[in-house]
């Protein structure tokens, strides 16, 4: 059938993000091709407890899931909030950008993102403490996350010795 | 003919720099946009939009009409629920461009025969509707589009064709009058009445002509296995065809005066007037084809009417085309615009005309309507609980509506179909996870009185079980007042009988522990083989065997102790399989084997009903037990107690699937093999006078090939073969149970009508609705090895009603 109008073609929750993987082998043409094709999702904003099982069920509801990788913390080796999801199909994965992305696992809102698929070493947080980047800087409060950020955690065991 | 625009996905990531040419494409984005947002956020009315947007089009038709002529017939085909702006666009064009609007029509036509050809019958309604507005817009002729009409009604006298086909050729007439039935009854009312009464004399609701020797009854066995609830009350779930027949009767009634639509042509009415109509082109409904797939039946979802909004605006009855109309509407926007729910939801909310109805209740009602739609949802389930939680958000108030819903639907269950029950439990349990699980559960507690298996405590043990998966145990627990206990999943923890005190003297315990220990230390598999040989066989008397035949315990021992040891999460138990994969192939060898192992998977699982599914659908994908051993696992006697439970249909449905896809992706990998012969063929063809060189290596490519193809053949051949054993083990088993129930019923002369009977012949429905297209293709082994004529009726009537979706 000849017309499809780009007007009305709008998916847009399933569109790449600006973040890149700074440690992707490969150069950025590959990298966006992997994107583009990829059944893999990167998830992030889970709580350190967050189960494979919850995340399992939450991601089935969009197709069959092919296996799910929990991210650690590279010190303690424990979940540090974040996962990978990969579907046998992209179509499935798709349907997760637009139905799961924003929606709520444990609690918390959960952002997924398109991810150019998993290798070994990616489980693993790159902040300097072990756990995700996000978790070395942010200032505020968060109980399912360790509490304080790294740095903020820093500070205040300074500022208490100092106080002495 | 339009220029192909660049998509993005043949570029990977270079930044693709447009071409000198680019100007049409940028013109045509612009054209695009113009038509498709008319109206959307504009200060000005939408009849000074159109009046500018008509000027500009015109201005644009010497350089640019066939682009617009081909984004006019895309927007009639995909934006139903602008119909009338669209039409008015047209009207205002014609009149100021008669030879466009004619070039138009011819378009239209072309793209409705088009559309007949290729299946897509819902859309070939949108452009027959399309057509008939224009009618009000000066741009169609009356007595033309009633000939058309009459074209399509002349249908119902075919003979030997399929009843959806007559079906649709009434259903587009009807679904066109609210829109033109009032202009088509002023200017031809003797062939309107005419028209109407052979209508109504297909759907039989006169008496059938006695002069004809064949007369054509129109057969609605299906509509009860369509049917949301059982129940007529409070409101009927009719046939589609009836209530809009019913609707149609009332519209007439009132003189064909019908105010819920927006007609903007209305108000260009002097302009319009004056200009020159086309007559529609003669046009012939194309014949029957023998893979012709006509839209199969529905049935009509009500669950709201106006004591439910006593208020604000009044609700329109269930037989008023103002329904009809927002209904059609409301499920033309979610089509639209399903993959972004936050449009969906602004779309929805801002339909027109909202102040004059109670809008949040039509919406919730659609929604409701297409997720609990049988034979499947036009979207997969997960963008329903999506939208909304969208349209909560937008709410002020949170959308009361939903809630209110949803206290209905509960009243309800008691007559609700099971696998609507089912969509039910899986979106109520996400939805409310999305909001801390709060809920007046107390409100529910006249289910705690019930018997377990009754419609309501069933379903709040099904919620709660769902809900445990979003999250944990405990939580369920806090979520839910102490008097809910009964309803609590329980606990999901490993059951090892090897690992308590009572467990030291069972007979596979000693091999536990050595193999146990086996594991740990990262012994072979050779080794951990031989541990196994010492495990006594209970099924043997003799020790003359090798070992190599059945032993359950060995299984037992063996599988007990390994998934013991990765309980801890689904990756350390998937993991254990694989690393452990040869040893399982080697036990499970035979058919006893297969179904040994799934019944220690259940015994050390059975709190984990999750862990369950995961671990079997782990298994078939890696060849240690087949999609039959688990049919046959779900229906024995050991599951018997489990049966009603939503898991086990979940895994049925969920092998039944993998069964499907293996053989759809074989089939594949035959037709891309077939392709690439052809190809091949086709070039050897074209090539000529080549080195003889070439031509030997090509013979060989070719000669592979064809031999590829021969493998592949017989890998179809052998899918297609398992995959029709599935359903023979699968409706066999179910036979077998429901003649057993409905026999020790009549002997002790008890009610068949038992939860148990319900949910049983429910879930044969929903094998063959969740896959009747799959089912299609064995059909005649069916009907002539399990649904005879000997069958119990009750049972037969199930496959008869499946039987008439296709009609």
């Amino acid at each position: 059938m000849s017309a499809k109008l780009n007007a009305l073609n709008s998916d847009s929750y399933i569109e790449v993000s600006q973040y890149r993987d700074q440690h992707f082998k490969g150069n950025r043409y590959e990298q966006e091709k992997l994107l583009k094709q990829s059944n893999t999702l990167y998830v992030g904003n889970l709580s350190f407890y967050t189960t494979e099982e919850q995340v399992h069920e939450l991601f089935s509801k969009c197709g069959d899931v092919k296996r799910i990788i929990i991210g650690l913390d590279k010190v303690k080796k424990t979940a540090c909030g974040f996962c990978f999801v990969e579907y046998y199909t992209r179509g499935d994965a798709e349907n997760a950008m637009r139905f799961v992305n924003g929606t709520r696992l444990d609690d918390r809102i959960i952002r997924t993102d398109w991810d150019a698929g998993f290798k070994e070493g990616r489980q693993y947080g790159r902040g300097k403490s072990g756990g995700q980047v996000r978790d070395e800087y942010r200032q505020d409060y968060d109980p399912a996350r360790g509490g304080y950020g790294k740095l903020a955690q820093q500070h205040r065991s300074t500022e208490r010795a100092n106080s002495f | 003919m339009s220029r192909r625009r660049h998509s993005d996905e043949n570029d990977g990531g270079q930044a693709h720099k447009r071409r000198r040419t680019s100007e049409p494409i940028e013109i045509e984005d612009r054209l695009e946009s113009l038509i498709c947002r008319v109206g959307e956020k504009s200060t000005s009315s939408l009849e000074s939009n159109l009046e500018g947007l008509a000027g500009v089009l015109e201005a644009d038709l010497p350089n640019y009409k066939n682009k617009i002529l081909r984004i006019l017939c895309a927007v009639a085909r995909l934006l139903p629920e602008k119909l009338t702006v669209y039409t008015t666009l047209v009207g205002l064009l014609n009149a100021r461009n008669y030879n466009f609007g004619g070039e138009f029509v011819e378009a239209m036509i072309r793209q409705l025969k088009e559309t007949l050809k290729n299946n897509l019958y819902n859309e070939a309604v949108y452009l027959v509707r399309f057509l008939s507005d224009l009618v009000n817009c000066h741009v169609i002729a009356a007595p033309s589009m009633v000939v058309m009409f009459e074209n399509f009604v002349s249908v119902t006298q075919e003979e030997d064709v399929p009843q959806v086909r007559s079906d649709w050729f009434v259903y587009v007439v009807l679904s066109c009058l609210p829109w033109v039935g009032k202009e088509l009854y002023e200017k031809k009312d003797v062939e309107m009445d005419r028209l109407l009464s052979q209508i109504e004399g297909y759907l039989n609701l006169t008496l059938p002509h006695l002069a004809l020797h064949i007369f054509r009854r129109r057969v609605k066995t299906h509509v009860p296995m369509l049917q949301v609830w059982t129940a007529e009350k409070p409101h009927p779930q009719e046939e589609y065809l009836d209530c809009l027949w019913a609707q149609i009767q009332k519209l007439k009634k009132d003189r064909w005066q019908e105010r819920h639509i927006l007609r903007p042509y209305i108000a260009f009415d002097s302009v319009l007037c004056e200009a020159l109509q086309h007559n529609l082109p003669p046009f012939t409904p194309p014949g029957h084809m023998p893979d012709a797939q006509y839209p199969i039946p529905r049935v009509i979802f009500r669950m709201f009417d106006y004591t439910d909004a006593p208020e604000g605006p009044v609700m329109p009855g269930s037989h008023s085309v103002e329904r009809f109309v927002i209904e059609e509407n409301l499920h033309c926007i979610i089509k639209t615009h399903w993959k972004e729910r936050k449009t969906c939801a602004a779309q929805l909310l801002s339909y027109p005309g909202k102040n004059k109805i109670p809008l949040n209740y039509h919406i919730v009602e659609v929604i409701f309507g297409e997720l609990f739609q049988l034979p499947l949802p036009p979207h997969i389930d997960v963008m329903y609980t999506t939208l909304l939680i969208e349209l909560c958000k937008l709410q002020p108030g949170s959308l009361p509506q939903l809630a209110q819903a949803t206290e209905m639907l509960y009243m309800r269950l008691d007559t609700m179909n099971t696998t609507c029950i089912d969509r039910f439990i899986n979106w109520f349990s996400h939805h409310l996870s999305n909001f801390q699980f709060r809920w007046s559960w107390d409100d529910w507690a006249d289910c705690l009185t019930l018997d377990l298996e009754k419609p309501k405590p069933k379903f709040v043990k099904e919620v709660l079980e769902k809900s445990m998966r979003l999250s944990y145990h405990q939580r369920i627990v806090d979520i839910v007042p102490p008097t809910f206990s009964a309803l609590i999943p329980a606990e999901p923890i490993f059951s090892f009988k090897y690992g308590d005190e009572s467990g030291t003297s069972l007979p596979g315990y000693p091999v536990s522990i050595t193999v146990s220990n086996a594991i740990k230390n990262r012994a072979s598999n050779e080794e951990i083989l031989a541990i196994l040989k010492e495990v006594p066989n209970p099924n043997q008397e003799d020790d003359d065997d090798e070992g190599e035949s059945f032993n359950p315990l060995k299984i037992d021992v063996f599988l007990q102790t390994l998934l013991h040891l990765a309980a801890k999460s689904f990756s350390h138990s998937f993991s254990a399989l694989g690393k452990f994969h040869e040893i399982l192939k080697n036990l499970t060898e035979s058919d006893d084997g297969k179904l040994h192992i799934l019944k220690v998977i259940y015994e050390v699982w059975r709190n984990h009903p999750q862990m369950i599914a995961v671990l079997v659908d782990k298994m078939i994908r890696t060849q240690i037990v087949d999609c039959a051993a688990v049919a046959n696992w779900l229906f024995s006697q050991d599951m018997a107690h489990e049966f009603t439970r939503l898991f086990i249909w979940e895994i049925l449905h969920s092998t039944i699937r993998k069964m499907n896809k293996h053989v759809q992706k074989i089939q594949k990998e035959l037709e891309e093999a077939k392709d690439k012969l052809e190809k091949q063929q086709h070039k050897k063809r074209d090539s000529g006078d080549d080195e003889d060189m070439e031509k030997n290596s090509e013979e060989d490519e070719e000669g592979q090939l064809e031999e590829q193809i021969e493998k592949l053949q017989e890998k179809v051949e052998s899918a297609q073969s398992e995959q029709k054993n599935l359903f023979l083990v699968i409706f066999q088993r179910f036979i077998m149970l429901l003649t057993e129930h409905l026999v020790r019923c009549e002997t002790g002369s008890v009610d068949i009508s038992t939860p148990w009977y319900k949910n049983c012949i429910e879930r044969l429905q929903q094998v063959f609705l969740m896959h009747h297209g799959t089912i299609q293709q064995y059909m005649g082994t069916l009907e002539n090895l399990l649904f005879t004529a000997e069958l119990d009726h009750h049972i037969l009537a199930v496959y008869q009603q499946f039987c008439a979706l296709q009609l």
